[in-house]
């Protein structure tokens, strides 16, 4: 029996550059950065007091009572698959033939440190009923399963800043092994707190850039200092070819493969060698029945930290060969900052529209390239991808030593 | 002193609609919380742990299950402000 093929039949997104797909796309392009100093008090008590908010408040498309009874990573789960269940047409189907994969890397975190507030300070008979459903990191996934009653799995892998890609592999081989025809699939971070801040800040992990929020993100720069902390997420309807050709759905692209390894190297650095990276991208290729010679774009990792970015780099370097000389790399964390279990899934959608749009966005805030760094690199402008069949890859790493790699293919 | 049903009612219609987002006016007496009003096992938590802090009684979580209409809520914390 031939492997069953999937595509991309729908995009929803909510990021620090715009509500929707549309939005964050087109500020994509011109460049935009989604970096703001926080306006909150708590900011001021850590060493950085900056970070991503998203650019659209779910309370501005979202019930009161929605609200309270969602943390505020599901309500972003919500808000984005809302808007791609509708822009792939609002599919008839199954409900047990339906799936949801959703990722977190962190949880319901916010809600478990303002209920411990209230534990402190009122006592346990004020925490809140919905605690358990608002902080358990499967929430996002469950609530989005709920509100189109999927019934054929409603799963969550967690692998940290990999884990919004891992969930969009994983609904993928769910389609492939014919558990499903249709997954919600996507990755959601909320973290914007005092805490896990506080406790990237002790990693020496985030940028610490407060005088220029906006140029704190600066991928492959020789003066990168660290990741920015963003919030948001993408979500992508995933469908089985044939289903989506039977009920005319607008195909955007096919998702053709996926690799994942694990470095065994380091709880939180990159194996300088970044041989788990080149591992991942080769089984990737393989997965897909592609050949470096297919790829014209790559959406990197790169959080601007300074030793990830370059171990990346040099990763994909040898891994693609003299083929990475015609792979435009778009490093868009310059512009959303580190969505974490988010950032694999605005990143697919991001792939999604520059295959559509033959456009890859540019990376912004390098004003010296790191020597180190010999890859093409698409900087300040957004640039031309070639016609004709053309494959994409998407680079997501996580704390753990976690690779995943997943291509994207012209349909 | 004793709190009226009327103030009760309307107090209570408020943290109803406030937590389970039912309007005020379609919160009557006799209107069953679980099947007239949709409000579920969860949000009943929040309802009365805001009625407790509002009305300044207590509600025992035996008491709780027994209290099926908004009518009952209301006699209960009216007794039980006595």
């Amino acid at each position: 029996m031939s492997k069953r093929r999937v595509v991309v039949t729908g995009l929803g997104a909510t990021t620090p550059l715009g509500g929707d797909v549309a939005t964050t796309w087109s500020a994509l392009l011109a460049g935009k950065s989604g970096i703001r100093t926080l306006s909150e008090e708590w900011a001021n008590t850590i060493p950085v007091n900056f970070a991503g908010r998203v650019a659209q408040e779910p309370s501005e498309v979202m019930d009161r009572v929605e609200m309270r009874r969602l943390d505020r990573s599901e309500q972003f789960a919500i808000v984005a698959a809302r808007e791609a269940w509708k822009d792939a047409g609002s599919p008839e189907i199954d409900d047990e033939r339906l799936g949801v994969v959703i990722a977190s890397g962190i949880g319901g975190v916010i809600t478990l440190l303002d209920q411990h507030e209230i534990l402190k300070e009122k006592g346990s008979r004020f925490v809140s009923p919905h605690t358990v459903p608002m902080l358990m990191p499967n929430g996002p996934a469950a609530n989005v399963g709920l509100e189109f009653k999927a019934r054929a799995g409603v799963h969550t892998p967690v692998s940290a800043c990999a884990s919004g890609a891992e969930a969009i592999g994983y609904a993928m081989e769910m389609i492939r092994n014919n558990r499903a025809d249709l997954i919600v699939s996507g990755g959601v971070e909320a973290a914007i707190h005092a805490l896990p801040m506080a406790g990237f800040a002790a990693m020496k992990a985030l940028s610490t850039r407060s005088d220029n929020p906006a140029a704190a993100s600066r991928p492959y720069d020789l003066d990168r200092d660290g990741f920015v902390l963003g919030e948001g997420g993408g979500i992508l309807i995933l469908e089985e070819l044939d289903h989506a050709l039977a009920r005319g759905a607008r195909i955007y692209c096919e998702i053709a493969g996926q690799g994942l390894t694990s470095d065994g190297y380091h709880i939180a650095a990159p194996d300088p060698d970044g041989a788990g990276v080149q591992r991942a991208i080769k089984l990737a290729l393989q997965d897909s029945g592609l050949t470096t010679k297919d790829i014209v774009h790559l959406n990197a990792h790169a959080t601007s930290t300074p030793a990830g970015d370059v171990a990346e780099a040099n990763a994909l370097r040898l891994a693609l060969g003299s083929d990475a000389d015609h792979v435009a790399v778009s490093a868009t964390k310059s512009m959303t900052g580190h969505l974490l279990g988010g950032a694999g899934a605005i990143e697919s959608v991001f792939i999604v529209k520059a295959l559509q749009d033959r456009m890859a966005p540019p990376t912004i805030n390098i004003e010296n390239l790191d020597p180190a760094v010999t890859i093409d690199v698409v900087r300040d402008q957004p640039r031309a991808l070639p016609q004709g069949d053309i494959a994409a890859l998407n680079d997501s790493f996580g704390f753990g030593g976690h690779n995943v790699v997943l291509t994207f293919r012209s349909y | 002193m004793a709190l009226t049903q009327d103030a009760v009612l309307a107090g209570l219609k408020e943290i109803v609609e406030e937590v389970a987002g039912i309007p005020a006016a379609s919160i009557e007496m006799g209107k069953n919380f679980t099947t007239d009003l949709d409000v579920d096992s969860l949000s009943m938590v929040e309802v009365v742990v805001a009625a407790e802090e509002r009305f300044g009684v207590k509600i025992p979580d035996d008491k709780v299950t027994e209290l099926a209409t908004v009518g009952d809520a209301v006699n209960f914390i009216v007794s039980a402000s006595a």
